[in-house]
């Protein structure tokens, strides 16, 4: 497990470093001054000169790309084109707002989710299941950020629920504007969570241990949630962990459809005033999460379930 | 094994069989003749030019002469949806198109080339695949520029890690089959090899593949239009339009409505035509229950 753990651990930061290098490299695909390039139309000839030597912009490129690495390792982002703040501190600034979003999303469609798929599989068949069925197709066809539009319509415009604009202040006012925007991302999860569930479920429910587990008459509730879902849930953590990335981009449309601060609504924003250092600092941040997460749960299945280890 | 008295059905016969036992499948055919086919038609078949304002009264609800409404400056939604789809449908065929060109060849350079050359575009493809999309495409945007040649680059690049994995796989597992082995050593040249045996053995799970990412790269494409990322708005896209009406939604929900609708019909359409064709070229896959 220590070597399985380790190799998988140097594979993901070798991972990080692959994408940073693509990120840093992009900027320099496409012909022309990079720096007039990332200050767009309206730089000034002393901006531009500013963010050339800010980004070490003048040097050879492998210097660039290593020294970037350097200031990485020193936690150094670079810093905000236009106000000369650290990077690192603004993204680290919006960070929480996001992690909490996503995390709350996770819970509560991976909740729900496995518990309508082991229903389902249970009850096979029954109008239950197909019902279970129909809903997961339904909400899977939807994208978050149309999920997201039409929150905003029935809930706070036509019935006038919930809010719909920014974060809150205070803890209950926090969690009164959370819960659209977490329901937004996360329904298409139940649906994801459920189909993976109920699927397995169904397989894991023919497989011998199963079988072996009633002949010693074990009461089948227990049977059901120690021999069948411990392995049933198995999947659906590697589908969560690989989900992270689509959770990301999910949050970005919904930080910027309940105007709410976060790392998608900093992008976004950073985007608009064409300041790379902080797209780059924001997407990096991103990836490193997504990467984490995958290992996460990677590692999660292989204690779970011993036999994946050997895999690789 | 199959009965070899039995004659193999042939490809129409074994599809008609499987629709007409598949209601979901038939209709996602359906849906994809029909959005394919409005897209493919819209100049003809709009009712009102889909740029031009004050075609009717602002933020109208449906009417006969406005079927889903009018916008925040009276244009015709209806007319804006139908154009809309031309534009989902042209990033959709000319991103699948590069990515499954560009899967294709890495693939079969990752499968058949040298050890490190492999582990070098394995990293790549992995370190492109732990990008969100939607945060990449930013990131790319950032650089060249919103349009719509930016948003089928993005959508390429973010898809050819999937395509390439999948030939790379395949190719792997044909490279030491004893039957290429065998033509090899009669001297049968790699590329003869590749068109012959390795090609249509990966084409097919890459065409079904490629038909059920079609709706994650029109909700891409409308998700960076929607963000202003995208496609520019005087041009109607779906991801325009839903930005319009989320700019307006407490005066009008059509816009929203007009938007969304198409983009799940399409999500549906797609993904119930890819299930239908896994079926049809590939029984074994098809699961009971």
């Amino acid at each position: 497990m220590l070597f399985y753990t380790a190799q998988r651990l140097v594979l993901s930061v070798v991972i990080v470093m692959v994408a940073v290098s693509i990120l840093t490299l992009m900027l320099h695909v496409v012909p022309g001054d990079p720096a007039v390039m990332i200050l767009g139309p309206r730089a000034t000839p002393e901006l531009i000169e500013r963010t050339r030597e800010a980004m070490g912009l003048d040097r050879p490129l492998p210097v660039q790309v290593a020294m970037f690495f350097a200031n990485i390792l020193r936690g150094d982002l670079g810093q905000d084109v236009f106000t000369g703040r650290a990077v690192s501190q603004i993204v680290l600034e919006q960070l929480p707002y996001t992690m909490i979003l996503i995390s709350v999303a996770i819970l509560w469609s991976a909740a729900c989710g496995i518990a309508l798929g082991a229903y389902s599989a249970l009850r096979r068949n029954t109008w239950l299941d197909t019902l279970s069925g129909v809903v997961s197709v339904g909400t899977i066809s939807i994208p978050a950020f149309v999920m997201a539009l039409y929150s905003v319509l029935i809930f706070a415009v036509w019935l006038g629920w919930l809010p719909a604009i920014g974060a809150g202040d205070g803890f209950w006012d926090g969690i009164t504007h959370l819960i659209l925007p977490a329901f937004a991302i996360g329904v298409a999860w139940v649906g994801y969570v459920s189909r993976i569930v109920r699927a397995s479920m169904l397989e894991v429910m023919t497989q011998p241990h199963v079988r072996m587990a009633r002949a010693f008459g074990l009461p089948e509730r227990r049977i059901t949630r120690s021999h069948i879902l411990k392995i049933a849930v198995l999947p659906a953590v590697t589908l969560i962990g690989t989900g992270v990335a689509h959770l990301f981009s999910a949050a970005v449309f919904v930080e910027v459809i309940f105007a709410r601060p976060g790392i998608g609504a900093l992008l976004v924003g950073a985007v608009n005033e064409r300041n790379y250092p902080i797209v780059l600092g924001a997407v990096l941040i991103t990836t490193g999460i997504i990467v984490l997460a995958t290992l996460i749960s990677d590692l999660v299945v292989a204690l779970l379930d011993p036999r994946q280890r050997e895999e690789f | 094994m199959t009965d070899a008295a039995l004659p193999e059905p042939t490809l129409l016969a074994r599809s008609l069989r499987v629709l007409s036992g598949n209601r979901t499948g038939a209709l996602g055919f359906v849906l994809v003749a029909l959005i394919v086919g409005s897209a493919i038609l819209a100049p003809w078949i709009v009712p009102y030019d889909p740029a031009a304002i004050m075609v009717g009264p602002r933020m109208a609800p449906p009417s006969a002469e406005h079927w889903l409404g009018t916008d925040n400056i009276g244009r015709d939604i209806f007319s804006r949806v139908i154009a809309g789809g031309r534009i989902a449908m042209l990033v959709a065929a000319a991103s699948l198109s590069a990515a499954l060109t560009a899967g294709l060849a890495l693939g079969l350079v990752a499968g058949l080339g040298p050890r490190w050359l492999d582990n070098l575009l394995l990293l790549i493809l992995d370190a492109l695949r732990s990008f969100p999309v939607i945060v990449f495409g930013l990131a790319v945007v950032t650089i060249l520029g919103p349009s719509l040649f930016t948003v089928v680059l993005v959508v390429t690049i973010t898809s050819v890690p999937i395509y390439a994995r999948i030939v790379r796989t395949q190719t792997l597992a044909l490279k030491n089959a004893e039957f290429i082995l065998a033509e090899r050593a009669m001297g049968v040249g790699m590329p003869r090899l590749l068109f012959i045996h390795v090609l249509p053995n990966v084409l097919g799970p890459l065409l079904i593949l490629a038909s059920m990412d079609v709706p994650l790269v029109i909700a891409t494409e409308a998700g960076l239009s929607f963000l202003g990322m995208g496609v520019r708005p005087p041009t109607p896209s779906w991801g325009v339009i839903l930005n319009d009406g989320y700019n307006f939604i407490r005066n009008s929900p059509w816009p929203v409505i007009g938007g969304s609708v198409p983009i799940i019909l399409v999500t549906l359409g797609f993904t119930f035509m890819g299930e239908a064709l896994r079926d049809i070229f590939d029984p074994k896959l098809r699961k009971g229950g």
